[in-house]
């Protein structure tokens, strides 16, 4: 088990910090680390905004083309198309910083140097996600004010309901990112079509782009178990009638901790199973 | 010799990877000593990098006991880890900092107290100071080592492991490389364990060697006197001999 343990070597010169300021100093190392690759790389730059941009294009016009041919109480559900769109980014890009900042490590070989470093497993987690709600943070900006000048479509108009919401997507995309990564840590590379796909997978059970009720009796019972289901439910609610009910809150609120928890401990296990293994030195091979 | 002076303790180590027909590490036992090179020699597939694996904390041993300053790699990494740096031609810098930024990052890691001058002295040393704004992906396979040997001495271990430190360096820089970590080592009394392919480094520069063959300790000793015992002229020699044999005959 990672202790809580300072160090005060009587040979002098090493002097690990394992107090809090050392916890943040080290979090912030790794959080500078992944922010160091975006600093002359407008390759890495492009690849943040590109494909939100693209989806956000397609559905732009798809919620257009809709809204042209619908009668008009139809038309008005049709813009929460592009509100679907940007939350279910945010779920996305939250599951990809925590499973890419690991990938990072194994592609430039680098690795091991964390892992024979004091940092604790918890701290590089914690960075993770700090990075990943930058990541989600700038592009959901930019989302919602391409969405105001390209479809006149306000991403506040759900109101300050929107902010619990979103944060409940991207708690959720951590969640499945910690899963993702635990993966990566058993299998390799072997994992990684798994990772790209897994959010995938989720989508169809989220109800992202349309309502619960859609779905056969046998989807809806997986549908249920998922956070981000009552997440849409309630925004597609919030800009349709101007708020949800309360009650949404408990299930998000419950399984994302349920999902963090299992997340973590799965992620933890498998660091351990990689390092009885003997894997953790080799991940970039297999 | 007290237990206090022991950098590491290996007791009984064994390791099987899963799938794998025989151990890569078999009743491995053998101590390094504060202020002592060791050299871990042998063949490919001898088990060293098992070993090091080990004593790193990054695999878990199928038996046996592994103790780097009287504490467990494994349980007790946090006290073990700040005292302990690893430099290793296989292990990378990330490609896509620059130096400075990649030396920032690690001695905060580290908590590396005055990491500004710790950095600049270090990049001074190993003669990086004018390659401090390129890009570790810009470096040559040598400078890349000597960045590696920069930040395995950033929080100045008391144990250092050297993964073939001078593989990839001309022999004048392999030379100064080894003088400077000669100092170094002088100057901390450093332990460090050493691996390398290079015999005629390991005879200079090594205190104690253990030889290794198929994850069992061979032999055991200073340099010149596995030489006498086994009644060889090099370990050059020695080495092809283990590598082809499998075994030494001792002439002691």
């Amino acid at each position: 088990m990672l202790h809580r343990v300072g160090i005060s070597s009587p040979f002098g010169g090493n002097s690990w910090n394992g107090t809090s300021r050392g916890s943040r100093q080290r979090i912030l190392a790794m959080f500078q680390r992944y922010l160091f690759l975006h600093r002359r790389s407008l390759i890495r730059v492009f690849d943040i905004f590109f494909w939100p941009v693209m989806d956000l294009l397609v559905w732009g016009f798809v919620t257009v083309y809709l809204q042209e041919a619908m009668p008009s109480p139809l038309a008005g559900l049709m813009i929460f198309l592009i509100g679907a769109m940007i939350s279910w980014d945010i779920h996305y890009r939250g599951q990809q910083a925590v499973t890419i900042s690991l990938m990072e490590e194994i592609w430039t070989r680098n690795l091991v140097n964390l892992l024979i470093a004091p940092l604790r497993l918890w701290e590089w987690i914690v960075a993770s996600l700090l990075y990943g709600a930058l990541k989600v943070g700038v592009v959901t900006i930019l989302l919602a004010l391409l969405a105001k000048a390209l479809y006149a479509f306000e991403l506040w108009q759900a109101g300050w309901m929107f902010v619990p919401l979103a944060v409940s997507l991207l708690i959720f995309g951590w969640a499945i990112g910690l899963l993702t990564a635990g993966l990566l840590l058993r299998f390799g590379y072997a994992a990684e079509a798994l990772i790209w796909g897994i959010p995938f997978l989720i989508q169809p059970f989220s109800c992202v782009f349309y309502p619960l009720s859609t779905l056969p009796p046998w989807a809806q019972g997986i549908a249920r178990c998922l956070p981000s289901t009552y997440a849409f439910e309630g925004l597609r609610l919030i800009l349709q009638h101007g708020s949800a009910p309360w009650t949404i809150w408990l299930p998000i609120v419950s399984l994302n901790l349920l999902y963090t928890l299992l997340g973590m401990a799965w992620c933890v296990w498998m660091f351990r199973h990689a390092r009885a293994m003997g894997h953790l030195a080799r991940l970039g091979q297999t | 010799m007290t237990i206090s002076e022991l950098a590491v303790d290996v007791q009984q180590l064994s390791h099987r990877y899963r799938g794998a027909e025989r151990m890569a590490v078999d009743q491995l036992s053998f101590t390094v000593h504060r202020g002592e090179i060791v050299g871990l020699l042998g063949p490919n597939g001898a088990g060293k990098t098992t070993t090091l694996h080990a004593i790193l904390g990054l695999l878990q041993p199928t038996s046996g006991v592994v103790q780097v300053f009287g504490a467990s790699p494994l349980t007790q990494r946090l006290q073990v880890l700040p005292r302990v740096h690893c430099a290793s031609v296989d292990v990378d810098l990330p490609s896509n900092l620059i130096v400075m930024e990649c030396l920032q990052i690690f001695a905060k890691l580290y908590s590396v107290q005055n990491a500004a001058s710790r950095i600049e002295d270090l990049l001074e040393r190993f003669e990086l100071t004018t390659l401090r704004r390129h890009l570790v992906a810009t470096l040559s396979s040598g400078e890349q080592m000597r960045l590696k040997l920069c930040k395995a001495l950033l929080n100045e271990p008391e144990l250092l492991m050297l993964d073939e430190p001078t593989l990839s360096l001309d022999p004048y820089m392999a030379q100064k490389v080894r003088e400077l970590l000669k100092a170094i080592q002088r100057e901390r009394h450093l332990a460090i364990l050493h691996t390398s392919h290079n015999m005629r480094e390991v005879e200079t520069f090594c205190d104690r060697i253990l030889f290794l063959h198929e994850g069992r300790l061979l032999a055991e000793g200073p340099p010149r006197a596995i030489l006498e015992r086994f009644n060889s002229r090099s370990l050059d020699e020695l080495f092809i001999r283990v590598a082809a044999t499998g075994e030494l005959i001792d002439v002691a």
